[in-house]
């Protein structure tokens, strides 16, 4: 057991008395200009994105570096297990690949008939254009939020609002963009909603994050709806945001109205992220004076 | 500083360097959320808060009292929460220390581990209360994440002893 030490100022100087005075007038100011930034950035959260990102353009070389030397450590470990299990996996894969032919066949023709078709009608689609490809090289770790950092940003065409997708799926949209990073919020956080809609029979749903990694599939305009495990979710394109038919989650267990799901694309465990164009962009503003009543 | 202000209890007056190594390790705790880690959940401890509570509570004039709001804005820029939660919360629980000194009149190791559990949990609590809605289901993971951090405790203060040690202020 010691004494603690005591900050006591015996001396006669006003200045040091003064000196510890107003260093706890500052700190208890600090109390004060915390809850004045939480309220405005509660209220207006793009309020100091320039601040986050120009932190973010200097610590994401460094991450997207590390991340490099992670990804040629991991390598050996992988390497490995190819040699050790190339063969049983090979076996599975004869077996896979004897299912997914017959299903190939019947997809090509389905395809072939629904460009037919769709030029009967004539859809205008607009697909997918992708603006860039970078690698998620960190995130909000010690955070009950989900972000991730993405190493490209305006310089290469990023701006907030773009989806952000991986070859197996859907990954979250962008935020904030800076110079050479950009902001993902991804599918896992509580505040992500995604319009889907159900494979099978194009059922409309929303996929909320949860937090933990997983999603909430919620139906949107109908109750009593069942869903079954397994049951696949696409974007429908539903707000204009993502392209439809970007895969999302998967059921993974059978319930009512609100389910849980697991989403396609692992966020750490991508080589890639693709950043592509909102799908359909706001139209511009009309002009003021258009809007006024004419005497 | 005049002769006569000088006080000869009081600790040496230090170079501008090692005023700066508390406030360096503060913030490279915080900036260990750039590590190449993509989290699905809340996994790595708060470490900048870890490293300042340490400081706080073994070398008490190693930062000044208010210290804790502009190391809880850089830890507010890099780690996801709402700016302006860790300036809150930190600022607080500087207080409260404060007010906890004043207070207890013999101090050992098992009671500083005490505050600073009682100031991780206070600070992990509130930054969720203020970050997520309340149906986020990260209570679990968030729970984990505080007993972690409570253990390395321990570790940070040896840290910080070797480092204060180092540096020549005792």
């Amino acid at each position: 057991m010691v004494a603690p030490v005591r900050d006591r100022r015996a001396g006669f100087s006003r200045r040091r008395q003064y000196g510890q005075f107003l260093g706890y007038v500052l700190a208890v100011a600090g109390l004060v200009v915390g809850a004045v930034l939480l309220v405005a950035s509660q209220f207006a959260p793009p309020l100091f994105a320039g601040l986050r990102m120009g932190v973010a353009t200097v610590t994401v070389p460094a991450s997207s570096a590390m991340m490099s030397i992670r990804e040629a450590v991991a390598i050996v470990p992988d390497a490995i297990n190819g040699w050790v299990f190339a063969h049983a996996e090979n076996e599975r894969m004869k077996a896979e690949l004897a299912v997914a032919r017959p299903l190939l066949m019947r997809a090509r023709t389905i395809a072939y008939d629904n460009r037919r078709l769709r030029r009967l009608l004539e859809l205008r689609d607009r697909d997918e254009q992708v603006v860039t490809a970078a690698r998620l090289v960190s995130s909000s770790a010690s955070s009950g939020r989900r972000f991730a950092l993405l190493d490209a940003g305006r310089l290469s065409g990023v701006r907030p609002g773009m989806p952000v997708r991986a070859p197996d799926g859907l990954v979250g949209r962008v935020v904030e963009t800076g110079p050479n990073a950009a902001r993902v919020l991804l599918l896992a956080d509580a505040a992500s909603i995604v319009p889907v809609r159900r494979t099978r029979d194009g059922l409309p749903a929303l996929a909320v994050g949860r937090g933990d990694g997983a999603l909430d599939i919620r139906s949107v305009n109908a109750t009593n709806v069942r869903f079954h495990a397994g049951d696949l979710f696409v974007t429908s394109g539903t707000g204009g945001l993502y392209v439809p038919g970007i895969p999302v989650a998967r059921v993974a267990r059978a319930g009512m109205d609100t389910v849980l799901a697991q989403p396609f694309a692992q966020p750490d465990r991508l080589d890639f992220a693709i950043v592509s164009r909102v799908f359909l962009p706001l139209p511009p503003a009309p002009p003021a004076q258009a809007a006024l009543p004419q005497p | 500083m005049s002769q006569a202000d000088a006080n000869p209890f009081e600790p040496k007056l230090t170079p501008g360097r090692a005023r700066m190594i508390p406030w360096l390790t503060v913030v490279g705790g915080s900036a260990c959320t750039t590590l190449p880690l993509i989290a699905t959940v809340p996994i790595l401890p708060p470490l900048g808060l870890v490293m300042l509570l340490a400081w706080r509570l073994l070398a008490r004039f190693a930062l000044r009292p208010w210290a804790a709001a502009p190391l809880g804005l850089f830890d507010d820029l890099v780690s996801g929460q709402p700016l302006g939660s860790a300036v809150l919360i930190w600022s607080a629980i500087f207080l409260a220390i404060d007010l906890i000194e004043s207070r207890l009149v013999f101090r050992d190791f098992w009671q500083d581990w005490l505050i600073a559990g009682g100031a991780i949990l206070f600070a992990l609590a509130i930054g969720r209360v203020l970050a997520l809605p309340i149906g986020a289901q990260v209570d679990g993971a968030m729970m984990a994440q505080a007993a972690a951090t409570m253990l390395l405790f321990p570790i940070a203060t040896r840290l910080v002893a070797w480092i204060d040690r180092k540096r020549g202020m005792v």
